[in-house]
């Protein structure tokens, strides 16, 4: 128990003092993660929407495939993205690995089954609600997939954030493919695995508060602009 | 529709600047290296100095130096900075890097716990193991090829320990980092082997302490390879060497030597072209 109330003081402590390091690890990892989500939306969504509403040859074994991927172990994404990107790998030449790019990479074939496989429900949902009606007013597939999105887009957002919590807490695809590196692709989850390993567990706990309060931080944020949108837009 | 359209274009120059922003370079050079080096606080006082003098930022990447060395196989790193001088010999000849040269050197030590209940404590580390196999007190070994794991299993080679014979549940392999291990053993209050920097810089401690140091044999060398331009034409050849000169320099020498814990000094500088 004493570790722990040390370790809430020391992630107060930490908060508290603006620490310039830390400022920048939780930047980068926000960064890191929010481009992989927003990358992940734009891929994924429209994914989603055409596996709701399509009806193509292969399409319960692709949306049994999605579904699967959810759960795909981030050490092994990051295994497969380093093996592309090494100097040695089919996109050696551009140079990649150990930057933020490679961990946005990572992370984004992390979550697209993530946001993928919960656009498609939803989709689906809303899809099995209106057919008739797009129907009758002569919509194609295409056009009804991006109708429904486009109409579920207030609770398309839980989807996003499912895949950006996934991001944000994964170790071990950024470990492998960013190397951990100081000031350039250390972010929070490595710092955190980096303070265990020198056995600095109270500091390593603190860090992990204050990333556990970032993430609410950006669901706080996220939940408060749908509900101004959806008064506004709504 | 058009407001989708102008949402997913706005997403799109969101996610390039974010990731073009965040990939900005300035001058740089990527070294693969050890967790000791690392973890002890070395690079983060030694660099600094480097990159005032150079205006080279160095990237480490730490791994167990049987990674560290896979890792410049593949041509991801300028240069490699390791302590297994085997492994190391055997790189350069593959052709894999330039040359090697000792930059530095520590020792491992023996932890365990403070009660010493195998009693091992002394100077001779094959007189230890044998001990702890024979009391089949709890060892945790590193087991992930990293030069503190090769170093390990050359001990126990020559104390006459056969390990694939005796390695019973005392002997628990945990394919992880020295911080990992240290941990593991720390709550277990298992014997390991550790390099003396990552131990002075380890703060999970537990009941553990040192029982065994300062045999000859638990010399630890460190050395640093420029890895070979002649096969991974995209190795920065000019910085890493000059960070690689540096190191070997009596200014980088002195700053290694400089570096202390609690007073205490972690790595002993030996340039193999200095004379004394």
């Amino acid at each position: 128990m004493g570790e722990i109330t040390t370790s809430l003081m020391l992630a107060g402590e930490l908060v508290a003092s603006g620490d310039a390091r830390l400022a920048s690890i939780v930047t980068l990892s926000l960064q890191v993660s929010l481009s992989a989500t927003l990358l992940a939306c734009l891929i994924g969504m429209p994914l989603g929407a055409l596996l709701a509403v399509g009806r193509f040859p292969g399409r319960h074994t692709l949306i049994v495939l999605f579904n699967g991927l959810m759960g795909l172990p981030p050490v092994v994404v990051g295994l497969l993205v380093y093996l592309l990107l090494s100097r040695a790998g089919p996109l050696g030449q551009f140079g990649l690995l150990f930057t933020p790019a490679a961990m946005i990479i990572a992370q984004t074939i992390l979550i697209v089954p993530i946001v993928a496989a919960l656009a498609r429900q939803s989709v689906e949902d809303a899809w099995r609600e209106y057919r008739e009606q797009l129907r009758s007013l002569g919509a194609s597939r295409l056009r009804a997939a991006m109708t429904l999105l486009w109409d579920g887009r207030f609770s398309l957002t839980t989807s996003g954030l499912a895949g950006f919590g996934r991001a944000i807490a994964e170790v071990g695809a950024v470990m492998i493919v960013g190397g951990n590196i100081d000031g350039v692709t250390r972010v929070m989850t490595t710092t955190i695995a980096l303070e265990t390993s020198k056995g600095d567990l109270p500091l390593a706990l603190a860090l992990g508060l204050i990333l556990i309060a970032v993430v609410l931080a950006v669901n706080t944020a996220a939940f408060m602009l749908r509900q101004w949108a959806e008064q506004r837009w709504g | 529709m058009t407001r989708l359209r102008t949402l997913l274009a706005a997403c799109c120059t969101t996610a390039l600047l974010l990731a073009t922003g965040a990939a900005a370079q300035a001058r740089f050079i990527t070294v693969a290296s050890t967790t000791s080096t690392e973890q002890s606080g070395l690079f983060g006082h030694l660099l600094p100095v480097f990159t005032k003098a150079s205006g080279i930022k160095v990237r480490v990447v730490a791994l167990g130096t049987g990674q560290a060395l896979d890792m410049a196989r593949r041509g991801d790193a300028d240069v490699v900075f390791v302590h297994d001088q085997a492994a190391e010999e055997k790189f350069v000849a593959d052709g894999h890097g330039v040359s090697r040269q000792g930059v530095m050197y520590n020792d491992f030590v023996l932890i365990g716990p403070r009660s010493d209940p195998a009693r091992t404590a002394g100077k001779d580390i094959l007189e230890s193991l044998r001990r702890i196999e024979t009391m089949k007190a709890p060892f945790v070994s590193r087991g992930d090829k990293s030069g503190t794991h090769a170093a390990e299993l050359r001990y126990w080679k020559a104390a006459g320990v056969d390990l694939d014979g005796k390695k019973g549940p005392w002997y628990r392999d945990t394919g992880s980092g020295m911080g990992p291990a240290l941990n593991t053993a720390a709550s277990m209050n298992a014997y390991l082997l550790a390099d003396r920097g990552s131990w002075l810089a380890f703060r999970n401690r537990g009941a553990l302490g040192i029982v065994v140091a300062g045999d000859t044999r638990l010399f630890n060398q460190y050395g640093v390879i420029l890895v070979n331009p002649a096969r991974h034409p995209h190795v920065k050849q000019a910085d890493g060497q000059k960070f690689i000169d540096w190191l070997l320099s009596a200014a980088g020498q002195k700053i290694i030597a400089d570096y202390k814990i609690d007073g205490e000094q972690l790595f002993f500088p030996s340039a193999s072209r200095l004379t004394h």
